[in-house]
C-alpha cells in the first residue's frame, strides 16, 4: 500500500523560480479562482448538509434572550436531561425540566410555601392522609387527572422491576419496604382511589413531613394506558410523555435542544405568562454561557465561577445569588483499620481546619458560607429557622491545640507519624481545587502527608461504598423540607454513610425524629445529632454551597428554591424595558 | 569460510612489494553520521530548534535547582496574581472574630409611599451612614449603617468599578436577614485594591428597596506575624512588630489559583510534560523495533500474523482508547497518573514503529551488503548490531522527533477533558486547562503553559524535519 | 480489484471484532460500575437493576450476549438515560459529528491545497512567511487553546458590530457549521499545507512540466494538468489518517461550542461508566474509520495509476 510518505520523490532542489514568468501568473489567478470555487463549494456542501441532517428541522431562528412580543426566553442547559421519567429521575436538571410540566398534588410557590397543585384540599393524619383532587386538572391530551393516575406513578416506582433509586422516600406507605423488596405485590400498596378524584393513604408508621413529601418528584402522577402504551419508551422522547403541569415539552432534541410551551390544557393557565421557554443550547462550559449571555443569546447564566467574576464586574451585569441547600464536609472513615478512626486525629483535623479560609480564599465566591453543621442554615425549625432554635457548637481554629492532639493520636495509634491519609475528591475542577488546598494546609500545619484520590464520579461512589478512603470530599443535598432530609444521613443503617460512623445515641435520636410526630420533639432530637456529629467529630462540615447567577433585568418572578425544581420559571414575566 | 587444506611453502611467507596507490583520498573520510550533522548544521531553523530543545532540557533539569520555590506551595494572599513587582506587606494583629454591631430596628414611617401598600419602608429608602468601623485591610473589611426604618434585613454588594453612573452595584456579597444587625464584615478574597461597596435595604417581602448607599475603601495589604511565619516567610514571629513592613516572595511569572507560583510549576510541569513526551516515545519506539525487527527477519506465517495483529491496534480510535486505558489503569491515591498515561501510550502508538521497522528490515535484508557479510561469515547478532539497526537509526530518531509534540498533545488534550495527571502534579497541559477557564481574567495562567506547549512542539517538529532531511537521503527535500 | 475489495472488507470486519473485544475487557476492568448511585439506599434495588441489565451473569456469558446483540445491530439501553435505547443515540449523535467531520476535512484539504500550491510559487518570498508562519502556529497550538480563544474573538466580533454575525455556540443552522469547523480543520489544514508545498516545489520543475512548457502548452494546462493534479496525490494519501483524526479530535469543538455530537457523549459515558454506551459508541467509530481508511485506498488507486491495488 502506498502509506509511505511518497519516498518514491527525486530531491530536486527547485531554484527560485521567478514567479513573474507567465506560467506563475496563470498559476496565480488559477488558484485565485480555485479558492473562490472552493469556498463557493464549501458553502453549497454546507448547505447540503445542514439540509440533510435532521436537525435544521427543530431549530428555530434564534430570537434573542428575551422577546416580549412572543413570550419567549431563552436559555441554557448545564447538561442534557438524562432522565425525564419521575419514578427514576435523580438529577436537578431533569428535575428542573420536570419540574415545569408535571405538577404533583402539591407544589411550592413562588415564595417557597406550600400551594395546593392537584389537590385542592387534603387532610393528614398519623395513621393515613386522604387528598381531594380538583376536578379540572387535566392531562396535555384534555383528560382529567385522576387519583388513579397518582396510585399508578407510586405503585411504578416503589416496583422492584422499576428499580427506582428513590423508592425509599415511599416507604412510610404501609407495605412499600415490603414490595420494593418483592415481599408482596405492588397492588398492596397503601395508596388507593376511593374514587376519581379521592386520594386515601395509608402509613407505615407516623410521619410528621408527608406533606413536605408529597411535593417531591418521584410523587407526580403517570397515567396508566399511556404508560403502557409507550412499550417501554416512556420518557425517552417529547412524544413519548404526558404532561399535566404548566408547560409541555415540544422539542427535545437530545444532547441539543428543549423547548417548553405553555401547555393550553392546565388548570391554571391564567397564572402562566410565559409563552415559551427554550433551551437551544446545552453546554457545561462556563465560558460559553457566558459568551452567550454577551451575545445576547441566553437571559441566564447560572453558576458563575470565581474566574469570571471580575468580568462580570467589567461588563456591569447585574450578579445575584442564592443558596442551592448543599451541605459539603469531609465523610471521615471510621472503620477501625483506618487512622481516622482515632479521636484525637480527628480532633486535630476538626481543629485546624478553617472554612473561612477555604470559602474566602479558596473558592472566592461570594453566597458560599463557611460550614458549621451538617444542618444548613436555611433549614426550618419548629417556629424559625433551626439553626437559630439550636445553633451549632463553635469549632474556633486552633493549630496549637490541635497539635497537641495529634502527638495523644500518635501515642495511642503507636507510631511515630501518621501514616499516609487518603483523600478521596471528585474529578470536577472545584473539589480539585479543595483537595489541594486541604493537602497544602493540613502539611503545613499537622505535617501530615495526604494522598489526593481523584476519580470519575462512578468510580469516587464506588469507592466510597467500599470504604477505601480516610477523608472524602463529599456534599449532600435535601430531597424534602425537613432537618431529616440531612438528620438520618450518619445513622448506622444509612448506606450514605460510607465512613460507617456507628453512635447508638444518635442511632437513637435518629429514631425519634422519624417517628415521633411532635415538632420540639424531633427538633430537640436534630440538635442532639449536630452536637453529636460535631463533638465526636463524625464529619467536619467545610461549607454550605451558593449560586452566583446573573439574569436579564427585564426577566421577573424566577423562584430560585433549594428544595424542588430549581430554578423555577413557571411564573416568570417580562417587563418591556 | 572453510579453507581447503593445502601444504604452505616457503614463497608463500615472502613480502609482498609496496605497490604505489593509484588512487589518494584528499579528504578526510566523513561518516554517516558526521554528514548528517554537517548537514544538519546547515540548516537554520533545525538548529534553532535543537538550541530550544537544549534550552527547555536545562529549564527543566537546571530550573528547578536554580530557582528553588517549592511549586505546590500555596500564598494564598497572593492568588491568580500577574507578573509583577514584588508585593509589601504590614504586620499586623492576628484576625479576630468580630461580633459585628447590632441596632434597635426602627419601625416604619408612617404615611410614607409604601405605608399605603402595605410594604411597611419607602420603596426608595436608602440606608445613610456608611462607614468603616476600622482601616480597611486585606485581612478584613468591617462596615457599618445606620438603620432604616421598616427595613427587614440588607443586601451588601461589592464592586471593583465606581458603582456610578448606572449603578452596577456588583457581586452580592452578604444578605443580612435580621433587621438588627447593621454591620458586615468582609474578608472574600480581599486585594489591595478600591472597592465600591453598597447597602441596600430590604422591604417586608425580601425584596430590595431601589436606593442604595456606596462608600469607596481603601484596602491595604496586610499579614499577621503568626501567619508569615507559618507559611514560612519570616523566621521568627517575635523578631516583628505590628507595623513593620515585610517583602512578600516574588513570583516573577505570577502565580495560580492556589498562589502557587508559576515560574516553579512551568518547570515542574516541564518535567512531567518533557517525561511524558520523551519516555513514551522512546518505549514505544523500542517496543516497536523489537517487534518489528522481529517479525521481518522471522518472515513467513509469523511475520503475517504478527502484522495482523498491529493492523488491529493501529485500528482502535487512538483517543476514545486513551480515555478508556486511562480509566481501566486507574490513578490510586497520591499518585500522578504519569505511569497509567505512559503504559497506554505504549499499547496504543507500538505498531507505528513496528510497521516501519519491519519494512526497513524487509528491505535492508535484500542489500547486496548483507549478502556480502553473510558470505564472509557474519552471525545474525552482527547483522543486526552492525548493519540492520545503523541503517534504520535515521529513519527511528525521525520518528521519534515527531512522536514528542504528538504526545505532548494527547497529554494536554486528556487534561482537557479532565483525565490528565492527578492534582497537585502540575503538567503544561493540565495547566493550560486550568488557565483556559480564567483566559479573561488572569491571562496569565493560560499564555505561559500554552507557550510552552507551542514552543516545545514547534521546535520538535522542526528538528525533526532537518532530522529528516539530514539522515534519511531518499526522504530530503520535503519540508 | 474485486477481490482486494472483499479481502480488505473481510479483514475490517474482524477488525471491529476485534475493537469491540478490547473496548470490552476494557471497560470491565475499571473498577466501579454504572449502578451507583447516591440514593440507591437499598440492596435489593441494585439487584433489580442487576439482572435488568444482566450485570448478574459472569462475565463471559455477558460478553456473548453482548456480541451476538451486536451482530444483530443491537446496541442495548443506555445506563443513563434509561429508556433511550444507544442505537437511537447513534442514529441522532453521529450525523451532527460526521457534519462537522465532512466540513472540517474539505475545508482542510482545500485550503491546504490552495495555500500549499500558493507558497509554493511565492516561495521564500513575504507571502510564503506569513502563511507558514500561520501553518506552523496552526500545528503548535494545542486544539482547545484554539478553540477557546475563537469562541472569546467570536464574542468580542458580535460585540464590536452590536450585532450577532455569527453565534457563538450552539447547533441548527448553517451559520452554527462555520467556526466550528474551521477550527476543527485548522491542525490538519496545516499540515497539508506543508505537505502540498513540498510536493509543489518538487513538481514545479520537474521534468514532465520542461516538458510540457517546452511543448509550448498553454500555462494554465500545465498548471492544472501537470502540476496540480500531481502535487495533489501524496495529500491525497495522508487524507485516510487525517479523516480519523478529525473525527475523534471532534471531542474538544464539540465540548467547547456546545455542538451534540457523539465525541461529547463518549466523553459523558465514560465519566458516567456508561457500559452501554461506551461500548456502542467506540465500535461505531471504530468500524466508522476502518471502513474509512479501506474506501480511501479504493479511491486512491483510482485516482493514481501508479498504484497498484492486490
Amino acid at each position: 500500500m502506498a502509506q509511505d510518505q511518497s519516498s518514491g520523490m527525486t530531491a530536486d532542489s527547485p531554484g527560485t523560480a521567478a514567479t513573474r514568468d507567465p506560467l506563475s501568473r496563470v498559476a496565480l489567478r488559477q488558484i485565485a479562482l480555485l479558492a473562490i470555487a472552493a469556498t463557493v463549494g464549501f458553502v453549497l456542501l454546507m448547505a447540503a448538509l445542514s439540509w440533510a441532517s435532521d436537525l435544521t428541522s427543530s431549530s428555530t431562528t434564534s430570537v434573542g434572550a428575551i422577546d416580549v412580543e412572543t413570550g419567549t426566553i431563552t436559555l441554557s442547559l448545564t447538561q442534557e436531561p438524562p432522565q425525564l421519567d419521575s419514578t427514576r429521575l435523580t438529577d436537578s436538571v431533569s428535575g428542573m425540566i420536570l419540574g415545569h410540566v408535571m405538577e404533583g398534588l402539591l407544589r411550592y410557590d413562588i415564595n417557597n410555601q406550600l400551594a395546593p397543585g392537584v389537590a385542592e384540599r387534603w387532610d393528614i393524619r398519623t395513621d393515613g392522609a386522604t387528598f381531594w383532587l380538583r376536578e379540572e386538572a387535566r392531562w396535555s391530551d384534555g383528560e382529567p387527572v385522576t387519583a388513579h393516575d397518582f396510585v399508578f406513578a407510586w405503585q411504578t416506582a416503589v416496583d422492584p422491576a422499576t428499580a427506582s433509586q428513590y423508592a425509599f422516600i415511599f416507604y412510610v406507605f404501609k407495605n412499600a419496604e415490603a414490595i420494593n423488596r418483592g415481599e408482596l405485590p405492588r397492588e398492596a400498596l397503601g395508596a388507593r382511589a376511593v374514587s376519581d378524584l379521592e386520594l386515601e393513604i395509608e402509613f407505615e408508621r407516623p410521619v410528621a413531613y408527608f406533606d413536605k413529601l408529597v411535593a417531591f418528584q418521584t410523587y407526580y402522577p403517570i397515567r396508566e394506558d399511556f404508560y403502557l402504551s409507550r412499550d417501554g419508551r416512556y420518557a425517552a422522547d417529547a412524544v413519548d410523555l404526558l404532561y399535566n403541569g404548566p408547560f409541555e415539552i415540544t422539542v427535545w432534541v437530545h444532547g441539543a435542544h428543549v423547548r417548553l410551551e405553555k401547555n393550553e390544557h392546565y388548570w391554571n393557565r391564567d397564572e402562566i405568562s410565559l409563552n415559551v421557554i427554550d433551551f437551544p443550547y446545552i453546554t457545561a462550559d462556563g465560558n460559553a454561557a457566558l459568551n452567550l449571555y454577551r451575545d445576547g443569546q441566553i437571559a441566564v447564566v447560572n453558576g458563575l465561577g470565581a474566574e469570571s467574576l471580575d468580568q462580570v464586574l467589567a461588563e456591569r451585569w447585574p450578579v445575584r445569588r442564592y443558596s442551592d441547600g448543599s451541605v459539603w464536609f469531609f465523610q471521615i472513615n471510621h472503620r477501625e483499620e483506618h487512622p481516622t478512626s482515632n479521636y484525637n486525629l480527628r480532633k486535630a483535623l476538626q481543629l485546624v481546619n478553617d472554612p473561612g479560609e477555604l470559602v474566602y480564599k479558596v473558592i472566592q465566591i461570594p453566597g458560599y458560607t463557611p460550614g458549621e453543621s451538617l444542618f444548613p442554615t436555611w433549614l426550618n425549625g419548629q417556629n424559625g429557622l433551626f439553626r437559630q432554635e439550636y445553633p451549632a457548637p463553635t469549632v474556633t481554629p486552633n493549630v496549637a491545640l490541635a497539635r497537641e492532639h495529634l502527638e495523644q493520636a500518635k501515642r495511642e495509634l503507636g507510631v511515630d507519624e501518621i501514616p499516609p491519609i487518603v483523600l478521596l475528591a471528585d474529578d470536577t475542577p472545584g473539589a480539585s481545587k479543595q483537595a489541594e488546598y486541604y493537602q497544602n494546609r493540613l502539611m503545613q500545619t499537622l505535617g501530615l502527608d495526604i494522598r489526593i484520590d481523584k476519580q470519575i464520579f462512578r468510580q469516587r461512589l464506588a469507592k466510597a461504598e467500599a470504604g477505601e478512603f480516610d477523608l472524602a470530599l463529599y456534599g449532600w443535598g435535601p430531597d424534602f423540607d425537613d432537618p431529616l432530609t440531612f438528620g438520618d444521613l450518619f445513622a448506622s443503617w444509612n448506606l450514605n454513610n460510607h465512613g460507617e460512623y456507628a453512635n447508638a445515641e444518635l442511632d437513637a435520636q435518629v429514631r425519634i425524629a422519624q417517628e415521633s410526630t411532635d415538632q420540639a420533639t424531633r427538633m430537640a432530637a436534630f440538635g442532639r445529632i449536630q452536637e453529636i456529629l460535631i463533638e465526636d467529630v463524625a464529619i467536619i462540615p467545610n461549607y454550605e454551597r451558593g449560586v452566583l447567577y446573573i439574569q436579564d433585568p427585564r426577566l421577573r418572578g424566577v423562584g430560585r428554591r433549594v428544595v424542588g425544581p430549581d430554578p423555577d420559571y413557571s411564573r416568570a414575566h417580562i417587563v418591556a424595558d | 569460510m572453510s579453507t581447503a587444506a593445502f601444504e604452505f611453502g616457503p614463497g608463500d611467507f615472502e613480502r609482498v612489494a609496496i605497490e604505489r596507490r593509484t588512487q589518494t583520498l584528499s579528504r578526510p573520510s566523513v561518516s554517516y553520521w558526521q554528514d548528517a550533522w554537517r548537514r544538519l548544521k546547515d540548516n537554520r531553523r533545525a538548529l534553532i530548534s535543537l538550541w530550544i530543545v537544549i534550552a527547555l532540557a536545562f529549564f527543566t533539569l537546571a530550573g528547578p535547582l536554580l530557582w528553588r520555590v517549592d511549586p505546590a506551595a500555596q500564598d494564598l494572599d497572593q492568588v491568580s496574581q500577574a507578573p509583577g513587582l514584588p508585593q509589601v506587606a504590614v504586620i499586623v494583629e492576628p484576625y479576630v472574630p468580630w461580633a459585628g454591631l447590632r441596632a434597635t430596628p426602627l419601625a416604619a414611617p408612617a404615611g410614607g409611599p409604601g405605608a399605603a401598600a402595605g410594604a411597611g419602608m419607602p420603596t426608595d429608602a436608602a440606608p445613610t451612614g456608611l462607614r468603616l468601623v476600622e482601616p480597611a485591610t486585606t485581612q478584613a473589611v468591617r462596615l457599618a449603617w445606620d438603620p432604616v426604618p421598616g427595613a427587614t434585613g440588607y443586601q451588601l454588594y461589592r464592586n471593583i468599578y465606581d458603582t456610578e453612573p448606572d449603578g452596577a452595584l456588583g457581586l452580592p456579597v452578604a444578605e443580612i436577614l435580621d433587621p438588627a444587625q447593621v454591620s458586615f464584615e468582609d474578608r472574600l478574597d480581599l486585594e489591595a485594591v478600591p472597592y465600591w461597596y453598597s447597602v441596600v435595604a430590604l422591604d417586608a417581602n425580601g425584596a430590595e428597596a431601589d436606593g442604595y448607599v456606596t462608600l469607596r475603601v481603601e484596602t491595604s495589604r496586610v499579614i499577621s506575624a503568626a501567619e508569615a511565619e507559618t507559611l514560612g516567610w519570616i523566621d521568627d514571629a517575635a523578631a516583628v512588630a505590628i507595623g513593620d513592613e515585610i517583602v512578600l516572595p516574588y513570583h516573577p511569572l505570577g502565580t495560580d489559583y492556589l498562589g502557587r507560583d508559576m515560574l516553579s510549576r512551568l518547570m515542574y510541569g516541564a518535567r512531567v510534560s518533557l517525561f511524558i513526551g520523551v519516555v513514551a516515545p522512546l518505549l514505544f519506539v523500542v517496543v516497536g523495533i523489537v517487534y518489528g525487527s522481529a517479525a521481518g527477519f522471522i518472515g513467513g506465517r509469523v511475520d503475517q500474523l504478527l502484522m495482523r495483529f498491529a493492523d488491529f491496534v493501529v485500528a482502535l480510535p487512538f483517543l476514545l482508547f486513551m480515555i478508556l486505558f486511562k480509566i481501566a489503569f486507574g490513578i490510586g491515591p497520591g499518585e500522578s497518573g504519569i505511569f497509567p498515561m505512559l503504559v497506554a501510550l505504549v499499547l496504543l502508538a507500538w505498531p507505528a514503529t513496528a510497521r516501519l521497522v519491519r519494512g526497513q528490515v524487509l528491505q535492508i535484508r535484500e542489500e547486496g551488503y548483507i549478502g556480502a557479510s553473510q558470505l564472509l561469515g557474519a552471525k545474525t547478532t552482527y547483522l543486526v548490531l552492525r548493519h540492520m539497526i545503523p541503517n534504520t537509526m535515521g529513519v527511528i530518531l525521525v520518528t521519534l522527533t515527531f512522536a514528542v509534540p504528538s504526545v505532548i498533545f494527547t497529554e494536554a488534550f486528556l487534561s482537557f477533558i479532565g483525565m490528565g495527571v492527578a492534582p497537585p502534579t502540575p503538567s503544561w497541559g493540565s495547566m493550560s486547562n486550568e488557565g483556559l477557564r480564567t483566559m479573561l481574567t488572569h491571562p496569565h495562567e493560560l499564555i505561559f503553559p500554552a507557550i510552552f506547549i507551542s514552543v516545545t512542539v514547534l521546535a520538535f517538529n522542526l528538528l525533526g524535519d532537518g532530522l529528516r532531511d539530514a539522515l534519511d537521503v531518499r526522504m530530503r527535500g520535503q519540508e | 480489484m474485486f477481490r482486494y475489495t472483499v479481502k480488505r472488507l473481510i479483514q475490517g470486519v474482524i477488525t471491529v471484532w476485534f475493537i469491540a473485544t478490547a473496548t470490552f475487557i476494557a471497560m470491565h476492568s475499571v473498577p466501579g460500575d454504572p449502578l451507583s448511585g447516591e440514593r440507591l439506599t437499598n440492596e435489593e434495588i441494585r439487584a433489580n437493576l442487576e439482572a435488568r441489565y444482566g450485570l448478574d451473569r459472569p462475565l463471559f456469558e455477558q460478553y456473548l450476549i453482548y456480541m451476538g446483540n451486536m451482530t444483530r445491530g443491537d446496541f442495548g439501553i443506555s445506563f443513563t438515560q434509561q429508556n433511550r435505547r444507544v442505537n437511537d443515540i447513534i442514529r441522532e449523535h453521529f450525523p451532527v459529528s460526521a457534519t462537522l467531520g465532512i466540513l472540517a476535512v474539505v475545508f482542510a484539504a482545500l485550503g491546504g491545497i490552495l495555500w500549499g500550491a500558493l507558497t509554493a510559487l511565492f516561495r521564500n518570498r513575504l507571502p510564503d512567511v506569513v502563511i507558514m508562519f500561520l501553518v506552523i502556529l496552526g500545528i503548535s497550538v494545542p486544539s482547545f487553546v484554539v478553540a477557546g480563544l475563537s469562541q472569546l474573538g467570536l464574542t468580542s466580533l458580535n460585540a464590536l458590530f452590536g450585532v450577532s454575525i455569527l453565534p457563538v455556540a450552539g447547533w441548527g443552522t448553517l451559520l452554527h457549521m462555520i467556526v466550528p469547523s474551521l477550527v476543527l480543520g485548522l491542525g490538519t489544514m496545516a499540515f497539508l499545507t506543508r505537505l502540498m508545498r513540498s510536493s509543489m516545489l518538487e513538481i514545479i520543475n520537474a521534468d514532465f512540466v520542461r516538458t510540457a512548457r517546452s511543448k509550448g502548452l498553454p500555462p494554465t494546462r500545465i498548471f492544472l494538468k501537470h502540476q496540480l493534479r500531481n502535487a495533489i496525490l501524496p495529500v491525497i494519501t495522508v487524507l485516510g489518517p487525517a479523516i480519523a483524526a478529525i473525527t475523534t479530535g471532534g471531542f474538544v469543538v464539540e465540548l467547547v461550542f456546545a455542538i451534540p455530537g457523539l465525541g461529547r457523549y463518549f466523553v459523558q459515558a465514560v465519566q458516567q461508566l456508561d457500559y452501554t454506551v461506551i461500548m456502542g459508541t467506540t465500535v461505531f467509530y471504530g468500524a466508522f474509520l476502518v471502513f474509512m481508511v479501506i474506501l480511501v485506498d479504493l479511491v486512491y488507486g483510482f485516482i493514481d495509476p501508479r498504484v497498484r491495488l492486490e
